[in-house]
């Protein structure tokens, strides 16, 4: 690791200046991916934001038919979390399976979306539940946050606050781990809510999370397995690596629908 | 049986040390005025060197001196073990610089050495390197290499480092166009990482005062590696040389060789005059660490039409990656070829091994080393003959079986098996695993849409390295017996210094427990010392599941000198012949009266010898012995394994894992069922997790536990263990040994059982690991061939 100067600011304005005043600063919430990619000397940041002496940051609610959970929110504390586990069980479930204890008790919602590793878990769960998120700046559509393979449309000096999920009617989450990493080799979120039903998956695109809108528009008139069971989806534009060619990840995206779908109910 | 004594499950002595973190391994070890070595290697696979500019790092902050190749002319990392090829000429043997000597071959090869006074520094000087690289074509593939074109070494020809045979080629070759049936496949023993817990460190220092260099280092034979470096590379006299392997986080055959860093950090600790620190992070470990494995063969097995096997003819390419390792040629003959009998009566046996130099990480022993590979392309081509032929499992094995009442058995593959009782494995392996159960097992399962299979091994293998005469004559260049020192203590505690060593094995109890029945000791006044060559006399090491068969042969053998000695100074004292005086439960009797003394009386007496006859009674009673076995041991076993398949994704759960094995007489059962869990771990995920894959250019795309899968808990069942026991026939103790079997018996049968699964599809075969991916393709190509 090089040096670096280290801040920890108390409140999101004051991370945001830090940020902005930095030469080559970044941020770090859980730091699971940027300690080790930093320990490995492959990122050399001048400043480390830290952001987590920001207590606004941590916390669950549920209210008007959303839950809504603070960037800084551990994936175990959400895994745990008796409000999520009642209104979208399927978010806990997920945080529940997310990497391992250690990681889960470091890891941040925040921080997993703004890194936007295309093998994480989140971003399924925040395209096909329809989340917004909520910034120093703005609010996002996830689907406009997510912009390609470990790159969203946050801006430099612009941090995450918030997620905001609508309660949906039914989810699930299904992922195939990758045998070695056990990150989402395939991973598919679906969501049946007040505007319809979303496939999302996770971990196969080479450009990070995507919809499925035959799957979706099958499931809309049948939710069912037996309507996506029928679907194949191509494998132009999957990765293909040793653990899974782009063939085999286009199976996997049916057959975990499928049972996505089963297990949503 | 005492409590603490043979078969006892003594909890391991070794667990409050280890389980609380109070271990003292290498990399715990700190000296006054340490300094830190970083080793800059090379990214390519193939390279020359045209220039190497140190200024620029050497004046970085913190750094007290670099060296490269043109510094460090010193003599080549030995191999430890002669081959010869069929004509009867040496095999090929390159030189193997610490530094690289104007060439790198393969990623991860030495090219520089950073000391600094903190290892962030060395590190960050070592960016500062400039090396100008020539890149060459690199070769990987085996085949490629034999074809010539790219050479890993100029001066070897097709990157042939040896064409080695065994057997009558003429005679197989009869036996098999004469044979009613032939089953013939093609196998690769996948390419595996060996992955120790603890990465390798060495700490080289040097004290002007006395001459002397001691070097740390994570180690399974300290005084093999005062032996290779001392006189090959280093040419330091042995009495000058201390090396020390503290504890040893697990070794599995990749903490035996000597390694280019301990010459390095010991070459250099006079030229600086301060202690060199090095200690491998993961991504080290996985360059430089030797792999295991990695041979693809071709075998044929003829059988008559009864099922009987009339011949086997293998011939095998095994990858030796760039360097020759200090055993890394002995693997795939003599610890390969010499099994090819398996447990069967096959007449005749013809291997043929080429092995070969490739731009990868050198490659040597991995647990099992050798035989795991014969056991399994042998357990694979019985378990196709027998579904060709249309034979049960268990019937093919059973009529091919060397009977019970055949020991000893010579094969004709050079090995004389003493003992073993393959069908008490079989029976008591079948009874443990319900296979009876099975029919309905499977319906259970095919009702929620899955493919239940079972898989058979049935295997032998050869340990307790190894009869010092026997492998002298095949080309080791070492004798393979080993130590043991007894020093009985003034007030009767015992110090035990073996030349074995223990990186996670329980010796300290076993051993002890050698001790607790032979001399009638509680555990608690006896100490175990190993690992330091100032210490223990002299020692051999530990692999090759040697260390009970030999290290403890050596023990019982000094430690019934310790008995000879009292029984001297007990007959001196009481009054008797010696020929009187008996010795049980520790106590020295004279025959027939109550005089007596105890242990702890005599070791006093040895040590406070008032009236001891000056011309027949030495005083002190401390005793040494080497020894060397007759013959290999011949551990065996049955491992049976019930695996069901998604067909939807092609993952494959392990369900059931049946092991019976015969690793002879049981000192401690906990300790036994421990290794045999830890190998049928490692052998499950050979099996179906663990690849090493390297691409054309020759870099590693398993470089991290991003990409090479170990086996975790969630991938395994709760196994069932047992033990048969027959005796080795040849030894003191009737012990086998048990560090390998798990790992030698249990791949073969994971795959088998896989083939079972989907063999209603028409899948004949699936190569390791067998991962989703594969069996999911192989699933999609019988159905296709189907269509």
């Amino acid at each position: 690791m090089y040096d670096f100067n280290y801040h920890k600011p108390g409140s999101l304005a004051d991370a945001a200046s830090a940020i902005a005043g930095a030469e080559d600063g970044k941020l770090v919430a859980g730091g699971m991916t940027l300690i080790p990619t930093m320990k490995q000397r492959l990122a050399a940041p001048s400043d480390v934001v830290d952001l987590g002496g920001i207590g606004d940051l941590v916390g669950i609610t549920v209210g008007g038919g959303t839950v809504t959970i603070g960037a800084m929110t551990t994936h175990g504390a959400v895994a745990a979390s008796a409000d999520v586990k009642g209104a979208i069980p399927a978010l806990a479930e997920l945080a529940d399976n997310i990497g391992d204890p250690q990681v889960r008790n470091r890891g941040t919602i925040g921080g997993s979306i703004a890194n936007n590793d295309p093998a994480a878990d989140y971003p399924a769960a925040l395209v096909a539940l329809g989340a917004t998120v909520v910034t120093n700046k703005r609010e996002l559509s996830a689907e406009d946050f997510f912009t390609g393979l470990f790159d969203t449309a946050l801006d430099e000096d612009e941090i995450i606050s918030s997620i905001k999920f609508p309660v949906p009617e039914k989810a699930a989450y299904v992922k195939f781990a990758n045998p070695a990493s056990r990150y989402a080799m395939v991973g598919v979120f679906v969501a049946k809510g007040s505007d319809g039903v979303r496939v999302a998956v996770t971990g196969a695109g080479d450009d990070g999370v995507f919809r499925v809108t035959e799957m979706e528009s099958a499931l809309a008139g049948n939710f069912s397995p037996d309507a996506v069971s029928g679907i194949s989806v191509s494998p132009d534009g999957l990765n293909s690596d040793i653990h899974a060619s782009a063939e085999y990840r286009a199976h996997l995206i049916s057959v975990m629908a499928k049972r996505a779908v089963a297990a949503a109910g | 049986m005492s409590e603490t004594g043979i078969g006892a499950s003594v909890k391991r002595l070794e667990d409050y040390r280890f389980l609380t973190g109070r271990g003292t391994y290498t990399d715990d070890i700190n000296q006054p005025g340490q300094t830190h070595a970083y080793i800059l290697r090379s990214p390519h696979a193939h390279a020359t060197i045209n220039s190497i500019d140190t200024s620029a790092a050497a004046a970085a902050p913190g750094v007290v001196a670099i060296f490269t190749g043109a510094d460090m002319e010193v003599g080549s990392l030995p191999c430890g073990w002669q081959i010869h090829n069929k004509d009867g000429s040496p095999m090929a043997e390159p030189g193997h610089p610490p530094l690289a000597q104007g060439k790198v071959r393969h990623v991860g090869d030495q090219v520089a050495v950073v000391i600094a006074e903190t290892l962030a520094q060395a590190r960050s000087a070592a960016e500062l390197i400039e090396v100008d690289y020539s890149e060459l074509p690199a070769v990987v593939d085996m085949n490629k290499a034999l074809a010539g074109g790219t050479l890993v070494h100029d001066d070897v020809a097709d990157n042939l480092c040896y064409d080695w045979e065994l057997g009558d080629e003429g005679e197989v070759d009869k036996a098999i166009a004469g044979a009613h049936h032939v089953t013939e496949i093609d196998i690769v023993n996948n390419r595996l990482i060996p992955n120790a817990m603890e990465p390798r460190a060495a700490i080289g220092s040097f004290d002007r005062a006395t001459g002397e260099y001691t070097l740390y280092t994570t180690s399974q034979n300290p005084h093999v590696i005062r032996l290779l470096m001392g006189a090959f590379v280093l040419q330091i006299p042995e009495h000058k040389l201390r090396i020390v392997a503290p504890d040893v986080g697990g070794g599995f055959g990749s903490k035996i060789y000597h390694y280019a860093e301990e010459a390095i950090v010991t070459w250099a600790a006079p030229k600086v005059g301060r202690p060199i620190k090095w200690t491998a992070d993961r991504s080290e470990s996985f360059i430089t660490d030797a792999h295991g494995r990695d041979h693809i063969t071709n075998v044929k097995l003829a059988l008559d039409e009864s099922g009987k096997f009339l011949a086997l003819k293998v011939n095998t390419k095994a990858n030796m990656g760039a360097y020759l390792s200090t055993f890394a040629t002995c693997v795939p003959t003599y610890l390969y070829a010499t099994l090819l009998a398996g447990v069967y009566t096959t007449p005749v046996i013809y291997a043929g091994v080429k092995a070969i130099f490739t731009n990868t990480t050198p490659v040597d022993a991995y647990r099992g080393a050798g035989r795991p590979e014969a056991s399994y392309l042998i357990e694979r081509v019985v378990d196709r003959a027998a579904r060709e032929m249309g034979i049960p499992q268990d019937e093919i094995r059973r009529k091919n079986f060397i009977p019970r009442d055949a020991f000893p058995y010579q094969t004709p593959v050079a090995l004389e098996y003493d003992s073993g009782d393959y069908e008490a494995t079989l029976n008591s392996a079948m009874k443990n695993a319900d296979v009876d159960g099975f029919a309905a097992r499977k319906a259970a399962s095919e009702a929620k849409g899955k493919l239940r299979g079972l898989g058979y091994s049935t295997y032998v293998e050869a340990c307790g390295i190894a009869p010092s005469a026997v492998v002298g004559s095949l080309g080791a260049r070492a004798g393979l017996f080993e130590s043991a020192n007894v020093r009985v203590n003034p007030t009767g505690s015992v110090t035990i210094f073996t030349g074995s060593h223990s990186h996670g094995q329980g010796h300290e109890t076993t051993f002890a427990q050698l001790v607790s029945e032979t001399l009638g000791l509680p555990l608690d006044q006896v100490e175990i010392s190993h690992g330091d060559t100032n210490k223990v006399a002299f020692g051999m090491g530990t692999y090759g599941s040697r260390s009970l068969a030999v290290g403890g042969e050596a023990m019982m053998k000094a430690m019934n000198k310790i008995i000879d000695k009292s029984k001297k100074i007990a007959a001196h004292v009481l009054e008797a012949a010696e020929a009187d005086i008996e010795f049980k439960d520790g106590k020295f009797t004279v025959a027939g009266t109550d005089k007596e003394m105890t242990f702890g009386e005599v070791a006093l007496t040895a040590y406070v010898p008032h009236n001891f006859p000056h011309d027949t009674l030495e005083p002190g009673l401390e005793e040494q012995a080497f020894y060397d076995p007759m013959n290999f041991t011949y551990p065996g076993g049955c491992h049976i394994v019930e695996v069901e398949v998604d067909p939807d994704t092609g993952v494959v759960k392990v369900d059931r894992v049946t092991a019976s094995d015969d690793v002879g007489r049981v000192i401690n059962p906990m300790i036994v069922a421990g290794q045999t869990h830890g190998g049928l771990a490692q052998g499950i995920g050979q099996a179906l997790l663990e690849g090493c894959i390297y691409d054309d250019n020759g870099q590693l795309l398993t470089g991290s536990y991003m990409d090479y899968t170990m086996p975790r808990a969630d991938d395994l069942p709760n196994f069932s263990t047992s033990n048969e026991v027959t005796l080795c026939a040849h030894n003191s103790l009737g012990v086998k040994g048990v560090g390998e079997t798990g790992a030698i018996g249990s791949p073969p049968a994971v795959i088998n059982a896989i083939v079972d699964a989907l063999s209603g599809l028409g899948v004949t075969d699936i190569s390791m690991p067998a991962t989703p991916q594969k069996v999911w393709q192989a699933i999609q190509g019988a159905k296709a061939a189907a269509e």
